[in-house]
């Protein structure tokens, strides 16, 4: 066995590879570098039906991505979906008349938010709720409306 | 009658020595346990421990880890690429890296690896009566000789899960990205959006920790049990491999149920 000085940097440079390893599996391969404690300002939205969004999904506008979701909830007076989204600090000019819509990324994607602003003088603050909203697509609901129309149609 | 009578004693005997020997092995966990505290004001003991049993099993993880994350790339693009998914190849190997292959791979590597040789020089040392030679001379074996390699152990797992994991998804890109065409950025966005820290990772290096003790407590009682003979020893290492590649699958079982169960 090689002298405890050599032994000792051996096994530095050992736990130094392991805690490396670990540190990249974290910063690299989990999300955990884009996974920052809600911060920003709270904004809330309440839906019909939120398909299948789940909390830390993206809030887009344009396409951009400018906050997360941070909570989704059942509001039990009018029985719709309230979901909170931590929006981006940087990004606070939303007018109060923004709207809110569900869609799908890609066919099978997962479901995301995406925020429409208006044309209002005043801005959405911090524990706003946007009250434009539109739900989001249900494609056993849309199949069955179309087929319902076909067969509207063809009397 | 008598043949029952004895077939009945004989299953008696294995019962009991089972159970025997079940007990046994839980006290010496709480011998080694109790030894842990002797061992702060000698950290240079684990440290020796550290460097035969850990870095010395780094060439084995990692080349294997790279052959495995390589094996991965080119499996999970055949598959999924038939389903028009290759994109997600990256999440695949990660996933599966992370979750399962990393920690199980690498306990039974390490038990093969360091287990053996744990087993063995314990083994050894009690046939040749050192250990008894220690104790005539008021050194106790179990804290001057035991728990430095069962700390040892324990703290290499993780380790070289990590490790394992790590390299494996180098592997899986080298062969994913490098020569099958996965785009790249697709390749790491597709592990991040999936790979979650307290779900996949965090679980992960529980799970090698588990295993790391359950291989260290295992591979040390063996030796401390075999029969102090050159048969005693080679059954005992081979005990070792056999008792601790059930203990890590059935417990990598029990672990995934607690951790991935309800879903």
């Amino acid at each position: 066995m090689p002298d405890t000085r050599a032994v000792e940097i051996a096994v530095g440079m050992f736990v130094a590879a392991g805690l490396a390893a670990l540190f990249l599996l974290a910063m690299k391969v989990s999300n955990l570098s884009s996974f920052t404690a809600p911060q920003g300002y709270v904004l809330s939205a309440e839906f019909q039906n939120i398909g299948g969004l789940k909390v830390r999904a993206p809030v887009t506008v344009a396409g951009v991505q400018v906050g997360r979701v941070i909570g989704i909830s059942f509001d039990n007076t009018d029985y719709e979906a309230v979901v909170k989204m931590a929006i981006n600090p940087k990004y606070d000019k939303f007018p109060v008349d923004t709207s809110a819509a569900i869609y799908t990324a890609g066919l099978l994607g997962d479901k995301y938010v995406a925020l429409v602003p208006g044309g209002a003088a005043t801005f959405l603050k911090d524990g706003a709720r946007i009250k434009l909203t539109q739900s989001a697509l249900i494609l056993e609901q849309v199949i069955g409306q179309y087929l319902f129309n076909r067969a509207g149609g063809r009397k | 009658m008598g043949f029952i009578v004895g077939w009945i004693r004989f299953l008696g005997r294995r019962g009991l020595r089972f159970f025997a020997r079940l007990g046994r092995g839980h006290l010496f966990l709480l011998n080694l346990l109790a030894a842990l505290p002797s061992l702060l004001p000698r950290p240079g003991l684990v440290v020796r421990e550290l460097y035969s049993t850990g870095v010395r099993s780094m060439s084995i993880i990692v080349v294997s880890g790279l052959f495995v994350g390589m094996v991965l790339g080119l499996q999970g693009y055949n598959t999924l690429s038939r389903f028009g998914a290759a994109e997600s190849l990256g999440a695949l190997v990660a996933l599966s890296l992370v979750r399962e292959l990393g920690p199980v791979i690498t306990a039974l590597l390490f038990m093969g690896r360091a287990g053996t040789s744990l087993t063995a020089e314990i083994g050894l040392m009690k046939a040749t009566e050192q250990l008894s030679g220690m104790e005539m001379m008021a050194v106790d074996p179990v804290k001057r000789i035991m728990a430095p390699r069962f700390v040892a152990a324990f703290l290499a797992m993780p380790l070289l899960a990590a490790i394992f994991s790590a390299v494996g998804v180098l592997g899986g890109y080298f062969v994913g990205v490098g020569l099958l065409g996965v785009d790249s950025g697709v390749f790491w966005s597709q592990m991040q959006a999936n790979v979650g820290w307290r779900p996949d990772i965090v679980n992960g290096v529980i799970k090698s920790a588990v295993f790391g003790i359950v291989v260290a407590w295992i591979a040390v009682f063996e030796g401390y049990d075999a029969v102090p003979t050159s048969e005693g020893v080679s059954r005992a290492t081979t005990r070792t491999v056999v008792n601790g590649a059930l203990a890590v699958l059935a417990l990598d079982f029990v672990l995934t149920a607690l951790m991935y169960g309800a879903g």
